[in-house]
């Protein structure tokens, strides 16, 4: 198990490198920052000590082969908008995100499972049709729509909710909700479709035979047998999420590493653009590798 | 063993219907039969016949719908099994009748340790949990046989063999010693001496206990070694029922004769006159090896698995010659490699003459027209989208000098009438052929490509007994007119006797043993092939050991 996550591990850093080349010299397609950080009126000796001062004076071959060097001792750049260094400023940002993910995708996981398990033991029923109804919505429905009718909605319309930004309980429920809405939906699918497949399973009439309650029958033998591609399509879905949400973080100004990214970009800030893709891209790989060990752990007939 | 003349279980007048599609299926028509204390009881029927479909409804195990218990009653022990509420059905299923299946790898929960799953039927019915009886699991491991049962015990089914599978599903189901015990075609997916063993189990179990056990079979040989009563079952209805040796020896519904025949010990078989004079040799097999590296890792050593180990043989023109051995011999192996579907490590094969397994190009594609496969699934392996037509004339897609287009339509009809189907077939799709029907289908897709060799890998085992001995028949015709060589790949020992001129048997990838059919069975030589032949059940009339002791 070892050797595979280290064998994984080395895989991911050669895709990683590739990554950040491909980042580093799309940033640089975006114009020059000199624009954006100095007065429209600055004189160009100004603007070509600004280059000088942050390297961009180079020819960009040159640039890049400094930022793999600095790579190496760690030195992931300098912010320009907020002058110190990069990897701090995506950092910071990024408990944020992972706070908003993990809550988001804990509950949309677990309340799939319970609607989608509860679907399958009853196929065509009222309960599984309405659930089938509510799920594909979810799926489909476009967050951005459903932000901005949410904060119509609860926070213009009723003032229970607060528009946007952080601090209190509340200002949670709306960007979490969102949030949820689309893993939960497909999950929801999935879980009835693999649970229906596993209920039909040749195992289930020997607990039958046994004598055991269907409660137990649907959750403790059919759900165990199901729940791998359900940790698939979940894993996917967390990725997706820790990535940036970048809509939801926006609409709600959340001040993850999504809005960060987003941000950056616009501002030019190109060390911050690529630290963020950086952190985001090791989460990424730390979920693959949880996903694995779930797998493993999960089902005996899997080993690596 | 003492069986009680009062009746545990009594199953009257029972029908039950499936609904599909708004007609409802009669799958069991108006059956009724019983079973006392410690009596074997065995329901014979072919697939369809709706066997296990009325043992389905005694442990509440047939979903309804699309199920419908039209009428009848099932009385167990004073009380109607289908008028029981889900729960009251609960308390009796594994604790007072309880069941095996046919496939012990499917019917066990992947996921979960054996001795868990052995101690939730202890669990379900309130007699500890799942850690408190570990120890009696243990010994009830060690009761159906299953070796170093302490340390297994915390094992997955993977880790198993079929056998051994079997051996815990019959573990989990004596675990609250039953009244009844219901096994669903227990042996069908294990070899012969496997199957003796697993036999033996259970009339031990059944002394041991007093229980009744009702043993659903299409395996006459197994009928016969376990039954003290028989019924027979077909198109849902019973046919026949009697004490076994009398449902045997005087059959007298015409379905159950026809059946009957088919039995080794049954009717006697008439014998083909058999070629004696040898053809010249079609295909010579020399050394033929086929070797797997295991657990190749960088570091770990490397292991070496000889599925085929040095095989040589020959087939004569217009020979049939069967290999038998059971599964994992390397039997199958031997199949592809002369087919050059898979690489050999080493050895040649002369077919005609040229070395076969080096051809290459265009030399390959015209020997592959001389020499075709009929597989053992009938359902897997023809394109499900491509209707019998197209199956059959695809080989002349392929090898554009058989036959020319304009003649092509009058060339399907010829060939289905040779295996016994008609013109009309030929527009329908698989689905809609019965499994003797399809394997007919798959014979003539062979005989499309006019060839001169057709290996037969376990071609009929996947068919009922009846359809077996048409489908045999018909192959032996098909030689005879023909004169078709055949390698004929079977775990099944009766049939080869019935079909093969000469029989090779393997075992761990070897040839034990060569001769021809008769003397082979007469007087086996290797200790393997006696125990081959020792395994076939004998019937239970006959004294009280279940297999043959030579």
């Amino acid at each position: 198990m070892l050797g595979y996550i280290s064998r994984r591990a080395y895989h991911s850093i050669i895709s990683l490198i590739g990554l950040l080349t491909l980042v580093f010299f799309l940033t640089r397609l975006t114009g020059d920052p000199s624009a954006l950080y100095l007065p429209l009126d600055s004189s160009l000796e100004a603007r070509a000590a600004f280059a000088r001062l942050n390297g961009l004076d180079q020819p960009i071959h040159v640039q890049f082969l400094q930022y793999l060097q600095n790579l190496l001792s760690l030195d992931f750049g300098q912010s320009l908008r907020q002058n110190r260094s990069a990897i701090e400023v995506a950092l910071e940002a990024f408990p944020a995100t992972l706070k908003l993910a993990v809550v988001a995708m804990t509950l949309a996981t677990a309340l799939a499972i319970l609607v989608g398990a509860l679907a399958a033991a009853r196929p065509r029923s009222l309960f599984d049709r309405i659930a089938g109804l509510v799920s594909l919505a979810g799926a489909s429905m476009p967050d951005f729509w459903i932000a901005i009718v949410g904060i119509l909605v609860f926070a213009v319309g009723f003032g229970l909710l607060p528009t946007s930004g952080t601090g209190t309980g509340l200002h949670w429920i709306m960007p979490i909700a969102v949030l949820m809405l689309r893993p939960f939906g497909l999950l929801v699918q999935v879980v009835r479709g693999t649970m229906i497949s596993a209920l039909a399973s040749p195992y289930i009439k020997t607990a039958q035979a046994k004598g055991m309650k269907r409660r137990k029958i649907i959750f403790g033998h059919a759900l165990r047998n199901s729940l791998l591609p359900v940790i698939t399509v979940a894993g996917d879905l967390a990725t997706g999420l820790i990535n940036g949400a970048v809509v939801v973080e926006t609409i709600f100004g959340w001040p993850g590493i999504g809005k960060l990214m987003i941000d950056s970009i616009i501002q030019r800030d190109f060390a911050v653009v690529q630290s963020t893709i950086l952190v985001t891209a090791v989460a990424i790989f730390i979920v693959n590798i949880a996903i694995d060990v779930l797998y493993v752990t999960l089902d005996p007939r899997i080993r690596y | 063993m003492t069986a009680s003349d009062n009746p545990i279980l009594t199953i009257e007048n029972l029908t039950v219907d499936f609904l599909s599609e708004g007609d409802p299926v009669r799958a069991v028509d108006n059956v009724s039969f019983n079973v006392c204390p410690g009596e074997t009881l065995v329901i014979l029927g072919e697939s369809g016949s709706g066997k296990s479909v009325s043992t389905g409804t005694v442990m509440g195990l047939i979903d309804c719908p699309p199920g419908d218990i039209v009428a009848g009653s099932l009385i167990f022990d004073g009380t109607d099994l289908s008028r029981l509420d889900e729960n009251a059905r609960r308390m009796l299923n594994g604790r007072r009748i309880a069941m095996i299946f046919q496939d012990p790898l499917a019917h066990l929960n992947p996921v979960y340790t054996v001795g868990r799953q052995i101690a939730e039927v202890f669990e379900a019915h309130g007699n500890g949990d799942v850690g408190s009886v570990r120890d009696t699991v243990v010994k009830l491991l060690e009761r159906v046989g299953i070796p170093d049962a302490a340390k297994r015990v915390d094992y997955y089914p993977h880790q198993f063999s079929g056998g051994q599978r079997q051996r815990v599903m019959i573990a989990m189901a004596i675990a609250l010693k039953p009244e009844i015990l219901i096994a669903d075609e227990p042996t069908t997916a294990l070899d012969v001496s496997v199957q003796s063993q697993i036999l033996e189990l259970l009339s031990d179990l059944q002394r041991e206990t007093g229980m009744a056990l009702i043993m659903i079979t299409h395996d006459l040989e197994v009928a016969a070694a376990m039954a003290d009563r028989i019924i027979v079952m077909n198109g849902g209805k019973v046919v026949e029922s009697g004490k076994a040796q009398d449902v045997f020896t005087n059959p007298v519904h015409a379905y159950t004769r026809r059946l009957m025949s088919a039995a080794p010990f049954g009717g006697a078989c008439p014998e083909r006159p058999r070629t004696k004079v040898r053809g010249e040799a079609l295909l010579q097999v020399q050394h033929l090896s086929k070797h797997y590296v295991l657990g190749a890792g960088p570091f770990s050593p490397k292991k070496e698995f000889r599925a085929v180990d040095d095989v040589s043989f020959t087939v004569h023109q217009g020979e049939t010659v069967g290999i038998v051995g059971e599964s994992g011999s390397g039997k199958s192996s031997i199949a592809r490699m002369l087919l050059r579907l898979d690489q050999p490590t080493t050895g040649q094969a002369f077919f005609a003459g040229e070395d076969i397994l080096t051809l290459e190009g265009r030399a390959l594609n015209s020997f592959r027209r001389r020499v075709q496969m009929v597989f053992q699934d009938p359902f897997g392996s023809m394109n499900p989208r491509m209707n019998v037509y197209s199956i059959i004339s695809e080989p002349w897609v392929i090898h554009r000098d058989i036959l020319p287009r304009p003649r092509w339509d009058d060339r399907v009809v010829e060939l289905l009438e040779l295996v016994g189907l008609k013109a009309e077939h030929a527009h329908r799709h698989p689905h809609q052929f019965s499994g003797g029907q399809r394997q007919r289908v798959a014979i003539a897709r062979a005989l499309a490509s006019e060839p001169d060799l057709i290996v037969c890998d376990e071609a009929v085992s996947a068919l009922d007994v009846s359809i077996q001995m048409q489908i045999i028949g018909l192959l032996a015709d098909l030689r005879d007119r023909l004169g078709l060589s055949y390698i004929f790949i079977t775990h099944d020992l009766p049939i080869v006797r019935e079909f093969a001129d000469r029989i090779l048997v393997m075992q761990q990838g070897k040839v034990v043993e060569e001769s021809d059919t008769e003397m082979l069975f007469n007087s086996p030589k290797h200790a393997y092939t006696k125990s081959l032949l020792d395994s076939v059940p004998r019937p239970k009339w006959h004294g009280n050991s279940l297999t043959r002791h030579l």
